[in-house]
């Protein structure tokens, strides 16, 4: 099995979206699957952040070099624009001050790309809707009460949450999943209802010359 | 399966050695040991180097003396530990400086025939790295695939690596600082100052009377204090009297952790030289690795190697912040490193008493590393 068989399908799909030989740093890397992945398939320059020892301890088998770190306390010690991309994948949802770890994101990378679960998805909507009770689903698989989810999102909120935070979305992929293949795949059309997952790729609103086009 | 045995050795430096201070010495013998086996590329070597009150005997085995006994590190070096000595070469030393068979203020001084005490020069952390440097030299080594250490320990691992960089794949940094905060100085001063105060101290020859026990033992009392933590001592000692019920309403040994200071300072003095004490915390005080340089990141940049960081969660002598500024300068300047603050309860002790959680991290490390090097090579 190579690196890429063993990914997260989401993982694969921002995988993709990395150009070859990037430095990319990995937020929330736990045992380093994308990392492993980017930088033995991608010829990328990878670095990790993690929490969790086990996390850190597989990483660290890997021959990856992982830090721990509190993402809610910021990037400290890592120099701004050191980094071609910085990833946060599903982790956006758990951090405490999601604004602050946009803000480093876009300060030490170039680019930031974000990974997160779309509570606007019909699915979700239905079954508060129609239960009256908190949505609980395959990608929000968690309990109201013990959930590690502290910051839900939608697409729409996560495009106002990036320009309110001086970020500028320069690509959105909305992602549903695929029972038969047990994959995801895009989606193109009524993404905030139809994604159950959304990867963006965000990157400075000053300082970038790309424009400014949030209205994806 | 390679046979491990411990290997004591001994070795003569000859010739003069200019140390950090400027002074010299004319010789210096280094008493190592090495465990397991040097393998055909000389590509399987790690450097531990011991704290300040360690030895060369980081592993079980018989010693210098052929007696077997314990190793310091014994729970992390060995056959199938984390530091595998059926797979690599493990080098220990005595530091410069030391009292176990290196070169320090004990061992006689060739001008006079007698003890150098005092008139031994004042050593760095610096000096110890450059003594393993020569050790490695007379075996061979070129190149370690790691040099590891914990608390003193980790100061020479730092200091080997800035001034040896390409001389070691990866560097092991645990419980360790790049340079001392004033509470570790506060500390070693207040150990220095009941050594130099005791009467028996008679500035540092009482090698013929017998050594300043009263003033060492102090020493020693307040550094275990400063090895342990609030959390640890209240679990090992609480207020427990030791063998009685009341108090004694006399100035005697009452509570258990006063006992246990006092054990401390007793086992301490019968194997340690108080000169030696004095030599080894001013080196530490004096240990900043950013000497010389305009910035800790401009001292680690260009050492081209991989670190592994690890700091324990109650350490307050090597607190977990001054590991982080070390982790931060090395992020700055785009090195590989891996860092992880281990929850413990057990102080700046933790490294010696919490096997299993640093093993998870330098086991998996070091296998890395080893991998890495036998692609490179």
């Amino acid at each position: 099995m190579t690196a890429a068989h063993l990914l997260r399908s989401d993982l694969r799909f921002v995988g993709e979206l990395v150009p070859e030989g990037s430095r990319v740093l990995d937020l929330g890397c736990g045992g380093g699957d994308l990392l492993a992945y980017l930088r033995d398939e991608r010829g990328c320059r990878v670095r990790g952040v993690e929490l969790t020892a086990a996390g850190i301890a597989q990483s660290i088998s890997r021959g990856l070099s992982v830090v721990q770190d509190d993402l809610d306390c910021g990037l400290a010690g890592f120099p701004s624009r050191s980094f071609d991309l910085v990833i946060l994948s599903q982790t956006l949802q758990v951090v405490r001050n999601p604004a602050l770890v946009l803000r480093e994101m876009l300060r030490v990378g170039e680019r930031a790309v974000l990974s997160f679960p779309n509570f606007g998805h019909w699915r979700v909507r239905g079954y508060l809707a129609l239960r009256g009770r908190m949505p609980v689903s395959r990608t929000i698989p968690y309990s109201w009460f013990d959930t590690p989810n502290i910051h839900h999102t939608t697409l729409k909120d996560f495009r106002e949450f990036v320009t309110a935070n001086g970020g500028v979305v320069l690509k959105e992929i909305a992602l549903a999943s695929n029972t038969r293949t047990d994959g995801v795949h895009a989606v193109h059309v009524g993404a905030n209802l139809r994604a159950e997952l959304a990867v963006a790729i965000v990157t400075s609103a000053t300082g970038t010359t790309d424009g400014g086009d949030t209205d994806a | 399966m390679k046979q491990t045995v411990a290997t004591p050795g001994s070795l003569l430096l000859p010739g003069g050695h200019t140390l950090t201070s400027g002074q010299t010495l004319t010789t210096i013998e280094v008493a190592y040991e090495t465990f397991g086996a040097l393998d055909a590329e000389k590509a399987n070597a790690i450097l531990v180097c011991h704290a300040l009150s360690g030895d060369s005997h980081v592993a079980d085995g018989p010693d210098a003396t052929g007696q077997p006994r314990d190793g310091w590190w014994s729970d992390l070096v060995g056959p199938g530990r984390a530091v595998d000595t059926d797979r690599y070469f493990v080098v220990c030393a005595n530091v410069l400086g030391g009292c176990s068979g290196t070169t320090g203020p004990g061992s006689e001084d060739p001008a006079t025939g007698r003890p150098y005490g005092l008139r031994f020069p004042l050593v760095t952390i610096e000096d110890m790295a450059d003594v393993h440097a020569a050790l490695l030299d007379s075996l061979g080594i070129d190149r370690l695939l790691a040099v590891v250490g914990g608390s003193m320990g980790g100061m020479q691992a730092l200091a080997f690596a800035r001034r040896y960089p390409g001389r070691c794949a990866s560097v092991l940094a645990i419980a360790t600082t790049w340079r001392l905060g004033a509470q570790a100085i506060a500390f070693n001063e207040v150990g220095r100052t009941a050594i130099l105060g005791d009467p028996s101290f008679r500035g540092g020859d009482y090698y013929d009377e017998g050594q300043p026990r009263h003033g060492l033992a102090i020493a020693r009392m307040i550094g275990h204090i400063t090895y342990l933590s609030d959390d640890s001592m209240r679990a090992k000692f609480g207020r427990r009297l030791r063998e009685r019920e009341e108090h004694a309403f006399e100035f005697v040994t009452e509570f258990e952790v006063e006992s246990y200071l006092a054990y401390q300072g007793r086992k301490f003095v019968e194997r340690f030289d108080a000169n030696t004490y004095l030599y080894m915390t001013k080196a530490m005080d004096y240990f900043d690795l950013s000497t010389g340089f305009p910035s800790l990141a401009g001292a680690v940049d260009g050492i081209d190697a991989r670190f592994l960081v690890l700091s324990f969660s109650s350490d307050w002598l090597f607190p977990t912040y001054q590991s982080r500024e070390l982790v931060d300068a090395l992020k700055a300047v785009g090195a590989e490193v891996s860092f992880a603050e281990i929850e413990s309860p057990y102080g700046h002790d933790a490294f010696l008493l919490e096997p299993v959680e640093q093993a998870r991290f330098i086991e998996p490390f070091l296998s890395s590393v080893y991998a890495a090097e036998g692609v490179a090579s």
